[in-house]
């Protein structure tokens, strides 16, 4: 019996990636792609190398960042659409730091530790600051989120224009890249960072015991479930949600600080580059369980390197990788909805 | 500046504000049966791309516009199917839909970046644009302004002074009531979220065809509109005129920080035209911080002349949402 389920599960699965693939192709045929060479090239843009395949864990690193905060906040049934600012306001507490002590006598990796830690505690802050609007000021949290999300980006670009501009006159391309000694260690010719690496590992695997095997994790998704019944079995519901917007903002924070010590080297107006709605949309696709988040955002972040090339090569824009992103989300939600009615009928 | 540029600066921020308002009205008709639209951001981006290369292609700026208001309902269309009939979550489909439908726009749209396009001509109304005053700040705009004018009056009526809109207002807030009393609850929310997406619809071409004329793909600078619209619609308490109140008001902050522009020179400009955001948060927080628990106690606690007046003030901006908002219905 289970095992037929099992069976019929995955069978839907793949009904969705085929409704998902199937309609894509139709807007490719529509766009006038050709567009078997467009699949083509999604694959070699970010499997045909070894380099290109390194590309696609530096985009891994921030989306599993931010995936893993985000089932915190799912399971505690918040809909955290404020992690774009969380992750931003990372990046700038970061840039802080590095800008206040980089100048200093403090050795450069302890400065870098400093400011990777000062990441956490910015995301972390901003989250908290939804929570406190949540629970004390009765804004839902999608809200207070999108509306912190604009106050977040208002607040980068006025830093990179105004108090923490390049000499001479601030532009659009962020503020002055740091010395070479404040980035963190890059693997040797490529661009991917194995404390990076590292972090983004380490956060899934604890996020994933967290919720799977400890009694908090128990009691946060007994908050998600029924809050009512939760607060009469005599769990402290609001510090139970505030806990989670902390998690996910200090693991969206430590996101923006690994753009800006590893990736960007400064700060850029758009740091959080949509990382955190795609995180959305990968623990959407997962159905919010931790085991499966890695592959499907490592798959999310290969097909992001792999529309890079498009623009040069197809002449077709890059957000294809989010057109079939969105197709799949949608299509796994509807057909999921559509097997329950069949369910429910039989 | 003189009295007549100020007169002509508040013309234009009713104008530049038309696309809003088709937004929020569109989503407050759609939350008040008990539908939340979250796909607005990228449902009026898809239709000002949709509506500008419909435009470009047949040469009709009719054609564009009901491009525009067909795509908005299809995109309804999915949302309804899908939490209604689905029962799938109304937020998790919104969020999707708000990020496809903005990628489909800038994918699609490739092949359309920066084309010379039509505009909608200016149709100022005989004898009423000279009259004084509101000649010039009613009666001197194309006709998608006038149509905004009036989808907020109509959708007003409509809600609060017709039986239908009664009922509208009865499954947003207590379905079951509603079916009992012989309402169809699904087929009205079908027909409420369609209808209010094909007026969300409507923004996009207004858009690319009249206040922001072309398509410049993501340098449009309409990202992000939805997710204004959206707080707008919260902000106007789902009563159309109160929303219509908050996009006039959002526009004309932004274009005050236009006018203030070369007055403050020390501030950048990407940081006065996101000014408005800010204050948007506080306008949420102060409609709905009546509403919460603590602050009832806090008013209680105070001696009774200042307890009047704070609960008078946040009584006064005080808004709740339908009641059954989000929440599924299951007629057995």
């Amino acid at each position: 019996m289970t095992r037929t389920r099992l069976w019929t599960n995955i069978g839907f699965q793949l009904l969705a990636l085929l409704l998902a693939l199937g309609i894509t192709t139709l807007v490719l045929i529509a766009a006038g792609a050709p567009p078997l060479e467009a699949y083509r090239n999604l694959a070699t843009g970010s499997l045909g190398s070894f380099k290109k395949f390194t590309d696609v864990l530096v985009s891994w690193v921030p989306l599993l960042l931010v995936t893993a905060g985000l089932l915190a906040t799912f399971s505690a049934g918040l809909w955290n659409i404020g992690v774009e600012g969380q992750i931003t306001l990372g990046a700038i507490a970061t840039t802080w730091v590095l800008r206040e002590l980089g100048e200093s006598s403090l050795p450069p990796p302890l400065v870098i530790f400093l400011s990777i830690l000062a990441g956490a505690v910015g995301g972390a802050l901003w989250a908290a600051l939804t929570g406190a609007l949540k629970t004390f000021g009765g804004v839902n949290e999608i809200f207070g989120g999108l509306g912190l999300n604009f106050v977040s980006t208002a607040l980068t670009i006025f830093l990179i224009f105004g108090p923490w501009k390049r000499p001479g006159t601030g532009s659009m391309s962020g503020t002055e890249p740091f010395d070479a000694s404040l980035n963190l260690y890059l693997f040797p010719g490529l661009r991917l960072s194995p404390w990076a690496l590292l972090l983004a590992v380490l956060a899934i695997v604890l996020i994933f015991f967290l919720l799977q095997g400890t009694y908090f994790g128990l009691r946060l998704k007994a908050v998600g479930r029924n809050f009512r019944a939760a607060f009469r079995l005599g769990i402290p519901t609001w510090q139970y949600m505030m806990l989670a917007f902390v998690i996910c903002g200090a693991l969206a924070g430590l996101a923006g600080a690994m753009q800006v010590t590893a990736v960007f080297h400064r700060l850029i107006p758009s740091i959080s580059s949509g990382y955190g709605y795609a995180g959305l949309m990968v623990a959407m696709l997962v159905n919010y369980q931790a085991v499966w988040a890695a592959p499907v955002a490592l798959f999310f972040a290969a097909l992001n390197i792999g529309s890079i090339q498009l623009p040069i090569v197809l002449k077709l824009d890059s957000t294809l990788s989010g057109v079939l992103q969105g197709f799949l989300v949608l299509f796994v939600l509807m057909v999921e909805g559509a097997r329950q009615r069949i369910m429910r009928r039989s | 500046m003189d009295s007549s540029q100020i007169l002509i600066g508040l013309a234009s921020v009713l104008a530049g504000a038309a696309p809003l308002i088709f937004a929020v009205t569109g989503e407050t008709l759609s939350e008040r049966a008990g539908v939340i639209n979250l796909s607005m951001n990228g449902t009026i981006l898809l239709t000002a791309m949709g509506g500008f290369a419909v435009t470009v292609e047949t040469g009709s700026i009719l054609l564009g516009f009901l491009a525009g208001a067909v795509i908005g309902a299809l995109v309804a269309l999915v949302i309804a199917f899908s939490s209604i009939t689905l029962k799938q979550s109304q937020v998790a489909v919104g969020f999707v839909l708000a990020l496809l439908c903005r990628d489909l726009s800038y994918f699609l749209g490739n092949p359309f970046m920066g084309l010379p396009g039509p505009r909608l001509p200016a149709l100022p109304l005989p004898a009423l644009k000279d009259l004084p005053i509101i000649g010039t700040l009613i009666f001197n705009h194309d006709l998608l302004t006038y149509l905004s004018f009036l989808s907020v009056l109509l959708a007003w009526l409509w809600v609060f002074r017709t039986r239908p809109g009664l009922m509208l207002q009865g499954i947003g807030e207590r379905p079951a009531a509603a079916f009992v009393r012989g309402a169809n609850v699904q087929a009205l929310r079908y027909f409420y979220t369609v209808l209010g997406g094909a007026l969300i619809g409507l923004a996009g071409p207004t858009y690319s065809l009249s206040v922001k004329a072309g398509w410049k793909g993501t340098i449009s600078g309409l990202d992000g509109i939805g997710w204004i619209a959206l707080a707008i619609t919260i902000f106007g308490g789902w009563n159309p005129i109160r929303a219509a109140f908050g996009a006039y008001l959002f526009a004309f902050l932004q274009w005050l920080g236009l006018v203030l522009q070369p007055r403050l020179p020390g501030i950048p400009s990407q940081v006065l035209q996101v000014a408005p955001f800010p204050l948007m948060i506080l306008t949420l927080l102060f409609v709905n911080i009546g509403n919460a628990e603590w602050v009832g106690r806090t008013l209680a606690a105070l001696p009774a002349p200042t307890r009047r007046l704070l609960y008078r003030v946040l009584r006064a901006l005080r808004a709740s949402p339908p009641a059954a908002l989000g929440v599924p219905f299951e007629s057995e």
